[in-house]
């Protein structure tokens, strides 16, 4: 079973594509021209540049986490990538400052964006702020629950936050929300779409504007180290800091691990690692669904990952056999969490603690050539404050 | 009879077409398929039938609320093949099966068409499938006999109308308003110069549906389209009716009501 022999435009092996209502695929299409514009236009590569430094304060410290390094066994030097210091505190506003330049391109007034763990929304509503636009966020309403601070931010930066009450009341039916949104006010609105999951030609453009995640990182890396890393571990919801950092290395001798939410007793969200390929918001690529094509219910303590899908490209990268994907559980995610906070005095986010996690146990297990690790440590942690206080209570 | 000769020959003799949509299994197996007979006791030769989604994202509340309630109930794209085969054999109407792709794609391109085809469905709507991801399942459809029915949007260009109609068969499905399934308080300014938009470019007949939900919205509507399709207006007479009977009995006299109205605008 296969929809390979679909549009060949967007896909990543045979994953992507564009499977979306009619209504929609004049503005994909206006959206894809208007991106190959802007590409081509040196003054919009300025403009992006220039808000990245001065507005978003890239670019981004690599540091060497000495304490993490000795804790987790001494023969791996470990390096963080700090997505966490971006205005805004995560990986999340490289892509919204790409994409409302967009915006303002084609002429858009207003925005309209997802959110789980609100990261996303968060940027969408700075963005907006930034350039005066109407910004509307469709939220799960169990993730207004558990990243109270988020929305509270969301609000106060001038946008509307919608809750979302459909479903699992997360972050796909939030997307959902958006994407209802979006193909009743098409003319006037632009849908900043936060991962590298959606039709094309989002998975490209998030990946690209993400893509300086890597391109930081590599020449970082070569000049503290005068080598590249030996593994580069990031965690995977949609996928777009993942895709972000890896790019840059896809053609070098470099070991890549995306970490997927293992979950709990709940469930997961290990698109990859347990789901089939199907079509959801858009795309053909790894979804987590039952054997009558419904969408099933993911779970994560971090809501950030709490998705049954996963970005097209990853599903290629997965098929390729060039990046390993692995999953890892709620309860080991916040060990990940508190090493980093108690050893290097970073509050990370519950998404990278994933990735954080994964690096402890992968050392454990004394992971042959793993000298030289990067962790995309993808957002801090302050929004999860409150949920993690609720969890180490119970 | 194929759908085509169906939808041309009313179109021949004049007859606006009125085809409702009703959610597979929704409120219950036995209540959809009386609603199935009394739509075509009301004179409808063309039925949708909605085969629920976890994540509809061209529907509205109205119709999310019928998926839901179907799905909480057991329903699948195997079950609604079993109703439509049941169905098939009382029901004169034409059947035409609604799903978004993923619950196709996991059945399968090929068993799901063969099985529709021996089921006696007589069309299939994928409303997240636009044409440049069309290719296989319009032929595994084909190779059946089935027509994939394609969607026209207002936001469509003039270019991409000409690609759709080159490729569609059956009818065009012309999407009233920019926006989800459900009902408004108006229908879209231009509905006229829409549907003569398409009409310049294609001879096949124009279904318009999304949002026509009283007879004078369809009465309206049938004056350009020659055909209207009707969804959430009745999904909400049968969540309204407090039992099963008066949902059959409400939902047949509201559609000869709008069969009624569409013809009377063939005369005007």
């Amino acid at each position: 079973m296969s929809v390979s022999e679909g549009s060949s435009r967007g896909r990543f092996g045979g994953y992507g594509g564009q499977y979306v209502p009619e209504t929609l695929m004049s503005c994909l299409l206006e959206l894809e021209k208007h991106y190959a514009s802007a590409k081509a236009d040196p003054a919009f590569g300025t403009e992006l540049q220039k808000l990245l430094r001065e507005y978003s304060g890239r670019p981004t410290p690599l540091y060497f986490a000495g304490n993490l390094s000795r804790q987790y066994g001494g023969k791996a030097r470990i390096y963080l990538k700090r997505e966490d210091l971006n205005h805004t505190g995560a990986h999340k506003i490289n892509n919204c400052l790409g994409q409302v330049l967009l915006a303002r391109r084609m002429k858009k007034q207003r925005i309209v964006a997802e959110t789980g763990a609100g990261q996303h929304g968060v940027a969408a509503a700075t963005v907006a702020a930034l350039f005066q636009m109407e910004c509307t966020v469709y939220m799960g309403e169990v993730d207004m629950e558990r990243q109270r601070p988020n929305v509270l931010r969301m609000e106060l930066l001038g946008a509307e936050v919608v809750p979302v009450l459909t479903g699992s009341r997360t972050l796909k039916d939030a997307t959902n929300g958006a994407i209802r949104d979006w193909v009743t006010n098409v003319e006037s609105t632009h849908y900043i779409l936060g991962s590298s999951v959606g039709p094309h030609p989002y998975p490209t453009l998030v990946r690209d504007f993400q893509a300086v995640i890597g391109q930081e990182t590599r020449e970082q890396i070569l000049a503290a180290e005068g080598r590249f890393p030996t593994h580069v571990i990031a965690c995977v919801g949609g996928g777009s800091n993942a895709i972000g950092i890896f790019s840059a290395f896809l053609d070098d001798d470099v070991r890549l691990f995306g970490v997927e939410a293992g979950g709990s007793i709940h469930g997961h969200a290990a698109s990859l690692s347990e789901g089939l390929p199907g079509v959801l918001h858009g795309a053909y690529s790894y979804l987590l669904q039952d054997d009558d094509g419904q969408v099933a219910m993911a779970h994560s303590i971090a809501p950030g990952l709490d998705y049954p899908g996963v970005g097209p490209e990853h599903s290629s990268l997965k098929d390729s056999g060039r990046v390993t994907y692995v999953r890892v559980t709620d309860q080991d995610a916040l060990g990940g969490f508190s090493d980093l906070s108690k050893l290097e005095g970073i509050l990370p986010a519950l998404e990278p603690s994933h990735a954080v996690a994964f690096t402890r146990q992968l050392l454990a297990n004394g992971a042959d050539g793993a000298d030289l690790i990067v962790i995309n440590l993808s957002g801090r942690g302050d929004k999860d404050i409150e949920s993690i206080e609720e969890m180490l209570k119970s | 009879m194929m759908l085509r000769d169906l939808t041309r020959s009313l179109k021949t003799r004049g007859e606006k077409g009125l085809a409702p949509f009703l959610t597979a299994g929704f409120p219950d197996d036995e209540t959809f398929l009386r609603l199935l007979g009394a739509a075509s006791s009301a004179g409808c030769r063309m039925i949708e039938i909605g085969i629920p989604f976890s994540d509809p994202i061209a529907d509205g509340p109205v119709i999310q609320e019928s998926s839901k309630r179907a799905l909480e109930a057991g329903m699948t794209l195997r079950k609604a093949l079993a109703l439509a085969e049941k169905a098939s054999k009382t029901v004169p109407a034409a059947l035409v099966f609604m799903s978004y792709f993923n619950p196709i794609l996991r059945m399968g391109l090929e068993e799901f068409s063969g099985c529709a085809r021996r089921c006696g469905v007589s069309g299939v709507i994928v409303p997240d499938v636009p044409v440049e991801e069309a290719g296989e399942i319009r032929r595994a459809l084909s190779e059946n006999g089935i027509p994939l029915i394609d969607l026209v949007a207002p936001t469509s260009s003039g270019s991409r109308i000409e690609r759709i109609a080159s490729a569609a068969d059956g009818f065009l499905y012309l999407v009233s308003v920019t926006g989800v399934t459900g009902v408004r308080s108006a229908l879209s300014g231009d509905l006229g110069g829409f549907v003569e938009r398409v009409r310049e470019r294609t001879e096949l007949p124009l279904y318009v549906g999304f949002g026509v939900s009283t007879p004078e919205e369809a009465r309206e509507t049938a004056r350009h389209a020659d055909g209207v399709i009707v969804g959430s207006a009745l999904i909400r007479i049968i969540q309204g009716a407090r039992t099963n009977d008066e949902a059959v009995e409400k939902v047949g006299a509201f559609l000869k009501n709008m069969k009624q109205a569409m013809n009377e605008s063939g005369r005007s």
